[in-house]
């Protein structure tokens, strides 16, 4: 770079053979305009445009200081569609945070250029009331992507509803195009859902909204019923109803791709309620290839209006112990299976509903197993039976109990060989 | 030639397998065998009374071994710098040993000594006898790069040649060649110190459980292969509510400070194995703590970074939580789960906890429910558990904490159920929990949960005689998946390799925004799967097997922020009271023991 900065030095004759003004001569002569010598200013602002795309914002910075001309084209519109706002304290993070004076800048000349943004915020209720500050100044926006991602606790909840609630509003009222929303573990309500879809019916692609304990199954209904191009859902089972998932099978309604449902336990022994046969039949009518998702976080006792009925869920993820009957009703009422974890289950072996697992779910090809307990042999069935389909397999080394067939160092050849490659148990450091 | 030896103990505090002393012996008129201290940053330095008694013991062990030898052991006061140039010079010394020491922080500090002793004329020798292999032999076997998979580093080991065989311990006849002219007041200026010298207070409490020295171990060693020779099994025992206690067999303080040679260890399990299975050669998992360690080695010996997780390329970088209140709560057993407490109160009381012990505590640190940053855990293990060493902790709390090495994030440990489990008596908890001690089996894990009567009746009420649950684990343990998904999905290299970071989502229209760091990587973060694809297609996973080396998630260069480092904090749990807070420098604490 530093040859280029001055044209100076290039007017000299120099006889050497060797060094850097020799092969710049030999350039010129051979180039058939009589420029000078590389002088960067001249690069086309198209090429510099997209090197600058290549930059991290911090070398594009710099690189804006070196001369007018480059400091146009760090603002230009194009550079300033995306951005992630860091927002974080030092005392609660050890993440660094971005600058409050490109923050202003930004909200000065850059915030109608903004179209897909997202807030990073660390545990500290500060983070996120600065984060709601930069979303109430966001007035000339038109946005096309809003996230709201808590890194650590969730702070956005530490708010007064009503403060995060106006600074939301700007965005929804201003953007009218929104088509990717993520608020999750925030205190938004029903009334600005109310406002989200009054503006935003027509865009509306993906929402995801898992533990956001102020809405209601009427609210998230509303969304249902007003954003016919929704494809992709993420919410708490509380919010989930019969009607929902027939709004979302109507007519009108484009072909959903991803539901996430979280089912979380507020307290002990609580009760769910059931959603209708019927209602899943719909959905799966309709949307032939969406995937279901569900996240269990439940006491083993509640899970009792759970896996009753078939059930189109593909990914199954159970966060605390799931009882041996449960995981047997699984084998039987999940088709569509295609990813299995199960955190922990106890100390009894699980080998015949693994071994029902893989006859009735012929789909699934991911499986983790952490605190269970499976017998070799079982598992080696249980492999067999699934075959090559079976890209993930992650079971902890203690789960595999040996037995009079197989033991703990020459299970990992049978398993490689019905899988068709090279497998072993995960391990923990035993030091 | 007059050849003056010294002999510098640093680990290895052991006269057995001792190739480095030895050397030492070999053809000297005089040699002196020393251990470098400063007691005036004994408080300062992140090691807790349990690790000083360990060392000072095993200091004494050696002193008394060595007066049967006519010789004794030179405890200095200060520091290496400082403190060779004096002795090289009032001890003619012409000869300096000691082992090999191979983390970084070791081969810098030894860098220096050597070229110092080069100046006054001083030749040394070093040996690698604390690790069964030479760990620069096994970065070359895997493409001069450090395993980073148990099983590919297992797989290098055995293309290996044994290790060495260790040597005998040092005899009357090869120290009576050499002399140690001792002083009258060798015991003031060179004896060991006591623990009140290091700034202590001990309540004559005589009473622990792990005595440091080689004697001890060499004893502990036969105490631990007749019991392996009874039970006639060489497999991996499951674990059993007696596992948690403290074993009067296990060995992994001494292999840590090295008064048990690794290697004598090592043989003496496969003879045993030999001579009980009669068949040919031993398989690799009889060894599998002894390598866990190697590994551990290996990972860390060019890697200063390896104990932070800034500027470590092979460390994830995790948004982790800084918060000094609930890190105080884990670290002195206050957080109203009876067996994170039990673990805890054992580890401050005696210096070890059982392996699983102690992925349930680092998981409910990290990533299982306080979120909290690994390197505070660390720093804490460091400080309590006796065979913590720089390379073996770190590395392990990196693992557990899903940092490196290892990303199946959905492994949590239920800081209640894994307990249960694990001893359902609930005799640990009582043990190490007196006030939980009349508790029923039925709410000793969960005493938060049980009735207020059963409460008064065992005469301890949550919230006033026991703390109350510091977090909802449930509610902790969904919000740290969706965090750890959050990281793992943005490392695009990551797609396929991890439970539930491969969950589809649909494609964002555009690139998703562009952060204030330079990840590039994060570019390609929003690819996921194509969404209208069948959802039974299995998400691209590469059928990659866990021999080979999982990408390194820095591989694109971190924007250095100016400025980044200062930024970093270091917190500090409030443990027992030490002289002055432990200083913010960055690598070198003034004492490494």
């Amino acid at each position: 770079m530093k040859r280029g900065q001055k044209g100076g030095d290039d007017g000299e004759e120099d006889g050497s053979v060797s060094g850097p003004e020799f092969w710049k001569r030999l350039r010129r002569s051979d180039s058939e305009d009589e420029d000078e010598a590389v002088d960067w200013r001249q690069l086309p602002e198209e090429i510099l445009l997209q090197i600058f795309q290549y930059l991290p914002l911090l070398d594009r910075a710099f690189a804006s200081q070196v001369c007018r001309g480059w400091n146009q084209t760090f603002h230009t519109p194009e550079l300033w569609r995306c951005f992630e706002f860091e927002l974080n304290q030092p005392a609660s993070s050890y993440l660094k945070a971005t600058h409050p004076d490109l923050i202003k800048q930004i909200i000065q000349r850059h915030s109608n250029h903004l179209q897909y943004v997202s807030f990073k915020v660390d545990s500290s209720t500060e983070s996120a009331e600065a984060a709601c500050d930069i979303l109430s100044q966001l007035v000339n926006c038109s946005l096309k992507t809003l996230g709201l991602i808590s890194t650590a606790r969730p702070s956005f909840m530490e708010l007064p509803k009503s403060h995060f609630i106006s600074a939301l509003t700007v965005v929804f009222v201003n953007s009218k195009s929104l088509s990717s929303l993520k608020i999750d573990d925030t205190p938004v309500d029903d009334p600005s859902l109310k406002v989200l879809v009054a503006n935003n019916s027509e865009t509306l692609k993906l929402l995801k909204m898992s533990s956001c304990p102020h809405v209601s199954p009427a609210g998230i209904l509303c969304v249902a019923d007003q954003c016919h191009g929704l494809r992709e859902l993420a919410l708490n089972y509380h919010l989930l109803s019969d009607e929902l998932l027939l709004a979302l099978s109507s007519e009108r309604h484009v072909h959903l791709e991803h539901l996430r449902i979280d089912v979380v336990s507020e307290n002990p022994g609580q009760q769910f309620h059931s959603i209708k046969k019927s209602s899943w039949d719909a959905m799966v009518r309709h949307s032939p290839k969406f995937n279901l998702v569900m996240y269990f976080f439940l006491y083993e006792d509640e899970f009792g209006p759970f896996f009753r009925d078939e059930v189109p869920v593909t990914h199954l993820y159970f966060g605390r112990s799931v009882s041996k009957d449960v995981l047997g009703r699984v084998g039987l009422t999940c088709p569509r299976l295609v990813e299995l974890v199960v955190c922990a289950n106890g100390l009894r072996p699980l080998d015949e509903e693994l071994i029902r697992i893989a006859e009735r779910c012929r789909q699934l090809s991911a499986i983790g197993l952490g605190e269970c307990e499976v017998s070799c042999s079982a598992f080696v069935e249980f492999v067999k039976m699934c075959g090559v389909r079976l890209t993930q397999l992650s079971i902890m080394e203690e789960v595999l109990v040996p037995d009079s067939t197989y033991g703990p160092d020459d299970i990992h050849w049978e398993v490689s060989k019905h899988l068709g490659r090279v497998w072993f148990p995960d391990m923990m450091p035993t030091w | 030639m007059v050849v003056n030896s010294v002999h510098w103990f640093r680990k290895g505090l052991r006269l057995h397998d001792n190739p480095a002393l030895q050397e030492a012996l070999n053809g000297a008129e005089t040699v002196r065998c020393v251990y470098i201290l400063d007691p005036w940053f004994a408080g300062s330095a992140n090691v807790g009374v349990n690790r000083w008694r360990f060392l000072l013991e095993s200091l004494e062990d050696l002193d008394t071994s060595l007066r049967k030898l006519n010789s004794r052991l030179f405890v200095v006061r200060g520091q290496p710098t400082d403190v060779f140039p004096r002795l090289f010079k009032e001890w003619n010394v012409t000869r300096l040993t000691f082992e090999y020491d191979s983390e970084p922080y070791g081969k810098e500090r030894d860098a220096a000594i050597i070229k110092m002793a080069q100046e006054y004329g001083v030749e040394t020798a070093v040996r690698n006898t604390h690790t069964l292999y030479n760990p620069d032999r096994i970065i070359e076997m895997n493409n001069h790069s450090p395993p980073l998979t148990f099983k590919r580093f297992q797989a290098i080991v055995n293309r290996l040649e044994l290790p060495r065989k260790p040597l005998p311990t040092i005899s009357q006849e090869q120290m009576a060649r050499c002399q140690t002219k001792i002083s009258e007041n060798h015991d003031e200026r060179y004896g060991v110190p006591s623990l009140e010298e290091l700034g202590f207070k001990t309540h004559g409490d005589s009473s622990h459980v792990w005595k440091g020295g080689e004697t001890e171990a060499l004893e502990r060693l036969n105490k631990h292969l007749d019991r392996k020779a009874w039970v006639a099994n060489f497999e991996r025992p499951r674990i059993t509510a007696q596992s948690l206690f403290a074993s009067p067999t296990g060995l992994s303080p001494y292999l840590r400070f090295g008064c048990l040679s690794c290697r004598v260890f090592y043989y003496n399990l496969w003879e045993l194995y030999m001579k009980l299975r009669r068949s040919s050669s031993p398989p690799l998992s009889l060894f599998g703590q002894l390598l866990w360690r190697e590994f551990f080695y290996t990972a860390g010996t060019n890697n200063p970074n390896f104990d932070h997780m800034e500027g470590n390329p092979i460390c994830v970088q995790i948004p982790w939580d800084h918060n000094p209140e609930a890190l105080a709560k884990w670290a002195e057993g206050r957080t109203g789960f009876p067996w994170i407490d039990a673990i805890m109160t054992q580890l401050r009381q005696e210096g070890w906890i059982h392996h699983l012990a102690r992925h349930a505590v680092a998981c409910f640190l990290t990533r299982g429910d306080l979120w909290i940053s690994w390197e505070s855990g660390m720093k804490v293990f460091e400080e309590l558990l006796l065979d913590a060493d720089w390379s073996v902790n770190a590395g392990s709390w990196m693992w557990l904490s899903c940092s490196a090495f290892f990303q199946q994030f959905f492994h949590c440990y239920c800081p209640v159920g894994f307990g249960r489990r694990t001893d359902p008596s609930g005799d640990y908890i009582r043990r190490y929990i007196p006030k939980l001690k009349d508790y029923p089996n039925r709410y000793i894990y969960e005493p938060w949960n049980a009735p207020e009567s059963v409460q008064k009746a065992a005469n301890c009420i949550v919230g006033v005689d026991y703390p109350k649950p510091m977090i909802n684990h449930a509610e902790s343990s969904r919000l740290n998946i969706e965090r750890m998904k959050q990281v793992y999905q943005q490392l695009s290299h990551y797609r396929g390799l991890s439970l539930l970071a491969s969950v589809p989502t649909i494609q964002e229209e555009a690139e998703p925004p562009m952060s204030d760091d330079s990840q590039a990587s994060s570019s390609t973060a929003g690819q996921a799967s194509t969404p209208t694809s069948s959802p039974h297609q299995p998400t691209p996973a590469p059928s990659t097997s866990p021999n080979s080396e999982p990408f390194t998630p820095n591989s694109s260069p971190t924007a250095a922020f100016p400025g980044a480092h200062s930024q970093r904090k270091r917190g500090r749990p409030s443990g027992p009271p030490k002289p002055t807070e432990f200083k913010s420098q960055a690598h070198q604490p003034s004492q490494r023991i």
